[in-house]
């Protein structure tokens, strides 16, 4: 019915509009992918070849499982310790992290109580703030309590996320207030209707929410620069961009291939977790 | 609950009333609790020892036989940071690359946006998850592979420099070295701020758009006068945030400046990590923060002035 033949030009897309739009689109995706073919080629290519053959396509020899295996070799095996401790320090970054979002925004959506628009304020200003400028003030204060050089540096800041708070907020409405109070009118305690009842029914807001922690600790890169000095403490981002700065030996390859291996958790974590990724923005863009 | 106010005179009702809340206050704040902490931790006590330390300095003793004293210093920090010429180098340096930058970056969302939502769309879900993807990377590790790119020893673009005639570092060069940077900044984050034009275009119900065609409204009246101002609010968000990421500019210069010409101090963040960090003065990292804190507040709440008034 509405597609009426007395319109039939303003309801079909002209040839005109879909080819340049189309045209745009693959344009677009050629611009995005660049950088990532190119490295993936590049990752396959012994230290000659990289130099020497056309680079945005393989070279005869692949030499990718050689680059892995020096990767992990090079140095006393450091690539790998650094993998370990992005993977420590963003998994326990997001567990941590999604238990104190989901409690704090719960409390936010769902009591009453004093001084709770003081601490929406907080959060609402917390959400503005410019996380890095915050990271210099953070170094002196851990310097001055000694947490400098310890994990827990970035570990903790990084389980301190409005945004995470914020997230939370938005879920724990969606859970209907009869449900907790004909969990409190069965005598259930208010931590247990919060442990079984309200996470259970939040569990894909908790994936989403910690999905942002995790790849935001990932890839944070001033925290752990100001926090950490010893090399086996360092995150795999770190890790990479100081090799990428060495002097004495030419390190590409190894920076390549192992650059390639430390976005691969992430891309995985995008790809399978798409519509997370999309509920989390789409609450932020809605509400902000 | 119920027992309790039928068995007790009226007055007591109220009484219970008030208890129940109160037992809720508690309650909620055992909930915030944890919160409470890290978020003290984090962000309370740094920003207030940015303050105090931006208020003593480290006075070496001259004949370096005694040790350093940390004596109040009242306002010289801040003094000392306004009244540096590199310092105004560096905010003029991120504000050159944010007035570039942004519109380049919010327009090509937009644009992007208004294409995968257009009738004539064809590689939706494809161009969705690739425009998005450079977000999930690592900024580190893009600086690190586009600083590749950059280089002319290894660079498929530096070929392609030389075939047009032109030179083949001509990416690192100092009066291009800034585009260079913007070019990594937007590959990042253009995707993100698409898929938020994307969320605010799909909150409009289908039928509006089919009122509007039946009614003769062209492809472009369309996103003219319906598309483009329901993403108002959306474009407040994405403008705010990338004013607030460009002030604290970082990686991608700290990244480049291993392969091109940048000084330490070449943005302020940058001059603020190499004060606390490379010099160990507290006091001038403590007065940046908080001078750029301010900064970036202002600039925030100025472009949400204008655009309020602009869209009344």
């Amino acid at each position: 019915m509405s597609r009426s033949p007395a319109h039939p030009r303003s309801v079909a897309p002209s040839t005109l509009s879909r080819v340049t739009v189309n045209a745009g689109l693959l344009l677009a995706c050629a611009y995005f992918l660049f950088p990532i073919w190119w490295l993936v080629v590049a990752s396959t290519k012994s230290r000659g070849d990289l130099y020497t053959t056309p680079s945005l396509w393989f070279s005869d020899d692949i030499a990718a499982l050689d680059n892995l295996r020096r990767v992990m070799e090079y140095d006393g095996g450091n690539y790998l310790r650094w993998i370990g401790n992005s993977l420590l320090y963003s998994g326990t970054a997001a567990v941590i992290g999604v238990l104190v979002s989901m409690a704090a925004g719960y409390a936010l959506a769902k009591f009453d109580f004093a001084g709770k628009s003081l601490v929406m304020v907080t959060i609402l200003g917390g959400l503005l703030l410019p996380s890095a400028l915050l990271t210099i003030p953070l170094y002196f204060f851990f310097d001055s309590v000694g947490l400098v050089n310890n994990p827990l540096a970035v570990i903790i800041p990084s389980c301190a996320s409005p945004f995470g708070v914020f997230l939370g907020l938005i879920f724990a409405e969606t859970v209907p207030d009869e449900v907790i109070e004909a969990a409190r009118i069965d005598g259930a305690g208010e931590f247990r209707i919060f442990f079984t009842i309200v996470l259970r029914m939040l569990a894909p807001g908790m994936v989403t929410i910690a999905l942002f922690l995790f790849v935001g600790t990932w890839n944070n890169f001033l925290l752990p620069l100001v926090m950490l000095r010893d090399k086996e403490l360092l995150p795999v981002t770190l890790g990479l961009q100081t090799w990428q700065g060495y002097k004495a030996v030419d390190l590409t390859d190894l920076v390549l291939i192992g650059s390639l291996v430390a976005v691969l958790p992430v891309i995985v974590l995008f790809l399978t977790l798409q519509r997370f990724w999309q509920s989390g923005l789409t609450a932020g863009a809605v509400k902000g | 609950m119920a027992a309790t106010s039928t068995a007790a005179p009226p007055g007591a009702d109220l009484g219970a009333r008030t208890r129940r809340r109160t037992t809720h206050t508690l309650t909620a704040w055992l909930f915030l609790a944890p919160f409470a902490v890290v978020f003290t931790v984090s962000f309370l006590g740094p920003i207030i020892a940015s303050v105090w330390n931006s208020l003593f300095t480290v006075q070496r003793s001259a004949t370096g036989l005694e040790p350093a004293r940390r004596v109040f210093a009242g306002v010289d920090n801040y003094a000392e940071v306004l009244g540096s010429e590199v310092f105004w180098q560096g905010i003029g340096r991120v504000l050159l690359f944010g007035v570039f930058q942004i519109p380049l970056m919010i327009v090509g969302a937009l644009v992007l946006a208004l294409m995968i939502d257009s009738l004539s769309a064809r590689f939706v879900a494809l161009s969705r998850i690739v425009y998005f993807l450079p977000f999930a990377i690592p900024g580190v590790i893009a600086a690190i592979v586009w600083a590749y790119l950059y280089s002319p020893s290894l660079s498929p673009l530096s070929t392609a420099l030389e075939a047009v005639g032109l030179d083949r570092g001509l990416f690192l060069e100092q009066n291009v070295l800034l585009l260079s940077m913007a070019n990594i900044t937007t590959w990042t984050f253009t995707g993100y701020n698409m898929l938020i034009f994307l969320s605010a275009l799909k909150t409009v119900p289908s039928d509006l758009y089919e009122a509007a065609r039946i009614d003769g409204a062209s492809a472009w009246s369309i996103v003219w006068h319906i598309k483009v101002p329901l993403v108002r609010n959306a474009l407040l968000l994405t403008v705010l945030l990338s004013i607030i990421g460009t002030i604290q500019l970082f990686s991608e210069p700290f990244v480049l400046r291993k392969v091109a010409n940048v000084s330490a101090d070449y943005t302020p963040m940058m001059m603020a990590y190499n004060a606390a960090c490379g010099n160990n003065d507290f006091g001038a990292a403590g007065a940046i923060s908080v001078v750029l804190a301010v900064i970036a507040g202002l600039l925030a709440f100025g472009y949400s002035r204008v655009q309020a008034r602009f869209s009344r």
